[in-house]
């Protein structure tokens, strides 16, 4: 079947014409609900906030690459154009430097575009759009030009995808002055902060991760929105404060099993924002635990653990009782092999690990 | 189309047999395939392409005649026979045009030397290329969009920026509406409808792009006009926008100032088309070569390719071909690679002198105004500087804001300044005497 456009001959005022295509008719309709009381995959709860801050603002719209009649790689904008039409919803031509530019361009010129990268690592494309434009434009323009922007895309490791498909992005970002950075973990916090990361006036990086798109979670309402400067404390604890963010919280939590058993109690503490780090909760919880373990998927060199540990050493060293341990992904490109894969980022027994070797050893229960 | 449905465990050969046999089946047909031309075709996702038995190929280095640039006026200023004008421009409109392209040149040759004597840290002309953009400038409507990349101060002033704003930006002073903070000639104006230059070659095409969408998605009349040299022209953020406006379908002209040389890198070693115009079919852009020292010729294409982008909502290329005449900014020396005689050949084509010749000729200019203009405008210039010297830098406390949009600063930001203004209170000659901590 051919995939038919129609071009607009009349003025701009009319909009594109809706392309057949084959993929949408093989798939049926999908009706758009709002969140119920039933579990939903985070996938469908970031769906689920774009729709709600479309509905809501005719000023946000979508673009990137097979966003549109495709509904993204992750399915995160699945259906979309069937209820915003192919403009708000914008399949664009293979650039990403071009449409990160497109979207700051739109930025500028009052919409609240959100730009998917098909993979985060592919952004790297976009690098100079989003470092010397995106983030500088509002300072350079004496704040005349705002950049609304949510830079957005699935990242991390885990699916046997290759080096160029398993890139970290925060470590390169997160130098770049004027963007916050932001990374969503659960169904809950996926949907609230995607909204609240629409709304802000502020270009946010908003990271995901390919292997959480299909966890199961309950997600707010319309009006539920999360601060984007906020972490979010996983589990109260006295021994030790591991930081952590993205699918590591998982892996922490997992490895928090195992040491409860051991008769140690950590402290859990997911960061949400990469920048700016929430010093109120941190530096909180590392009054109370003297000990601090940082959990992290990017690189060890550069990166969210490096500057965290080196603020967390300035403004709280004498609340330390141990230096801080920082737990990151080799300095590799990260291979396919599954074997090497799994080597090259953090495993539950290495936080195990990491949390005797720096409470010490806990008397036996008996 | 024809979908071929694999088995679960196919061997290479079954799938060559299986395909053998469809082929077999189809050839038949595919033959019949006309499109009543007598030619045959292939049906692609991408459209139908006609099929030829020649083994030809197409392009190459340039050969034969290059795509004629359009012009009104000879190399004097005279007006040529039987040259297409749709819009004869008016006395008034004429007067307004020379008299802003005099000021440019003034403004650019007493900046320039002001930098020379150290007054700031650097400035670039337009020199050669004033008809390209107050020619150009004078077409669009004030609604209408600009990204511009560092040589359009003529759109500037013919939108109404003033000598003093101008003046300020230089000087780095609080009435700077940047703040202090972009290095001189970066001027931008949300109220003119400019926006902010950033240094990296083309970043603002893709810009141009994304604007033009969001007039269109907002059913807007106005277009966005992206201005660019021909060495940014190679800058894969060009490409990219070139090809997403075609695609999208974004009412975005471009305009292209293609002034002979990229710093030292002239226009020869630049590309091996047929300059920037040539690539507006690959991109299925309309695109027309002007004379950019022309007026005329620069203010009806211009009209035309905006009247184009707003009926038919597409992008519009205009190459507008000039020459260089001042160096690349002062930090250059053009001497070092181009001869004396190749710039005095230039100067005396210059699109001031031409306009000039070509207004008095219409018996709207005089001798005697135009020594009064100078006059008058130099006196204005330098009094614009002398009041931007005076007043004081933005203050160190606007240092961090507008980093984020908002009133508050963030933790590290906070620290930061607050870091900062102890460091000036043990060290107050760390800061220059005009600048002040807080603004007043």
């Amino acid at each position: 079947m051919l995939l038919q456009r129609h071009g607009s001959s009349a003025k701009c005022m009319s909009s594109r014409h809706s392309r057949q295509s084959l993929m949408s008719s093989r798939r049926g309709s999908l009706s758009v609900t709002r969140s119920q009381k039933k579990q939903i995959m985070m996938w469908e709860a970031l769906r689920e906030a774009i729709d709600e801050e479309m509905e809501k603002d005719p000023t946000v719209c979508v673009m990137g690459e097979d966003v549109g009649h495709y509904g993204g790689s992750y399915k995160v904008t699945f259906g979309l154009y069937k209820k915003y039409g192919d403009m708000r919803v914008l399949d664009t031509p293979i650039c990403e430097n071009g449409f990160m530019g497109m979207g700051i361009g739109a930025a500028m010129t009052g919409l609240r575009p959100i730009v998917e990268g098909m993979n985060m690592g592919f952004l790297l494309l976009a690098f100079n759009q989003i470092s010397n434009n995106c983030g500088m434009l509002h300072y350079t323009s004496g704040g005349q030009y705002k950049t609304p922007v949510v830079i957005r895309g699935p990242g991390g490791v885990g699916r046997q995808l290759g080096a160029e498909h398993s890139q970290r992005l925060e470590s390169y970002f997160q130098s770049i002055p004027g963007v916050q950075l932001v990374a969503c973990s659960t169904v809950a916090n996926s949907k609230a902060l995607l909204k609240s990361a629409i709304r802000s006036e502020n270009p946010i990086i908003f990271f995901e991760h390919v292997l959480l798109y299909n966890i199961k979670g309950d997600a707010g309402g319309p009006d539920v929105y999360q601060s984007l400067e906020s972490a979010e404390l996983v589990r109260e604890g006295t021994d030790v404060s591991i930081f952590t963010y993205s699918r590591m919280r998982y892996v922490v939590m997992q490895a928090a099993q195992e040491l409860e058993k051991k008769g140690y109690n950590p402290e859990v503490i997911d960061l949400i924002s990469l920048k700016p780090f929430d010093m109120d909760t941190i530096s909180k919880s590392v009054r109370k635990t003297r000990r601090v373990i940082i959990v992290e998927e990017c690189m060890k060199t550069g990166g969210i653990g490096a500057s965290l540990s080196a603020v967390i050493n300035e403004s709280l060293f004498n609340d330390l009782d141990h230096e801080v341990v920082r737990l990151s992904s080799q300095d590799v490109p990260t291979a396919y092999a599954y074997e090497l894969e799994a080597a090259t980022i953090v495993q539950p027994s290495q936080v195990v690990e990491a949390v005797e070797r720096v409470v010490g050893s806990k008397l036996a229960y008996v | 189309m024809y979908l071929i449905r694999l088995k679960e465990s196919l061997s290479c050969q079954s799938i060559s047999t299986y395909a053998w046999g469809c082929l077999r089946q189809i050839s038949t047909s595919l033959k019949t395939q006309d499109d009543g031309s007598g030619t045959n075709y292939i049906d692609l996702p991408g459209g139908k392409v006609p099929l030829t038995g020649n083994l030809t190929f197409i392009g190459g280095p340039l050969q034969g005649p290059r795509i004629a640039t359009y012009r009104t006026v000879d190399m004097t200023g005279r007006p040529v026979d039987g040259a297409h004008v749709p819009n004869n421009l008016d006395r008034e409109i004429s007067i307004k045009i020379y008299k802003t392209m005099a000021t440019l040149q003034t403004m650019d040759t007493l900046f320039y030397e002001a930098q020379r004597q150290g007054r700031f840290s650097f400035y670039l002309t337009s020199q050669g290329e004033e008809a390209t953009t107050v020619g150009s400038a004078a077409a669009l409507h004030p609604e209408d969009i600009v990204f511009a990349q560092y040589r359009e101060q003529g759109v500037l002033l013919w939108r109404g920026y003033t000598l003093a704003q101008f003046s300020n930006q230089l000087f780095g002073n609080n009435k700077d509406p940047g703040k202090g903070r972009q290095m001189p000639i970066h001027y931008g104006s949300k109220e003119l409808n400019y926006h902010t230059i950033s240094s990296p070659l083309a970043t603002q095409l893709p810009h141009a792009v994304g604007a033009a969408y969001a007039l269109k998605l907002s059913g807007s009349n106005a277009v966005t006009v992206a201005y660019f040299g021909e060495g940014a022209a190679s800058e894969g953020d060009a490409h990219a926008a070139f090809n997403f406006a075609a695609t999208l379908e974004v009412p975005c002209v471009f305009i292209c100032r293609n002034n002979g040389y990229a710093i030292s890198t002239p226009a020869s070693e630049q590309y091996r088309g047929d300059g920037i115009v040539a690539r507006g079919p690959m991109y299925g852009i309309s695109a027309i070569r002007v004379d950019g020292g022309d007026v005329r010729a620069m203010y009806n294409a211009v009209r035309e390719a905006r009247q184009m982008a707003v009926a038919s909502c597409r992008p519009v290329l205009v190459e507008a071909m000039s020459y260089r005449s001042g160096h690349h900014s002062t930090s250059d020396d053009s001497s070092r690679y181009r001869t004396t005689d190749e710039m005095r050949s230039w100067r005396a084509r210059d699109p001031v002198a031409r306009f000039r010749y070509w207004v008095q000729l219409q018996d709207w200019w005089s001798d005697k105004e135009e020594q009064a203009m100078r006059v008058t405008t130099r006196q204005q210039v330098l009094e614009a500087m002398e009041e931007a010297a005076k007043v004081p830098k933005a203050s160190v406390s606007e240092m961090f804001t507008d980093v984020y949009s908002g009133p508050h600063l963030p933790w590290n930001l906070e620290e930061q300044y607050a870091n900062t203004l102890k460091a000036l209170e043990e060290s107050p000659e760390l800061k220059p005497s005009d600048m002040p901590i807080v603004s007043q």
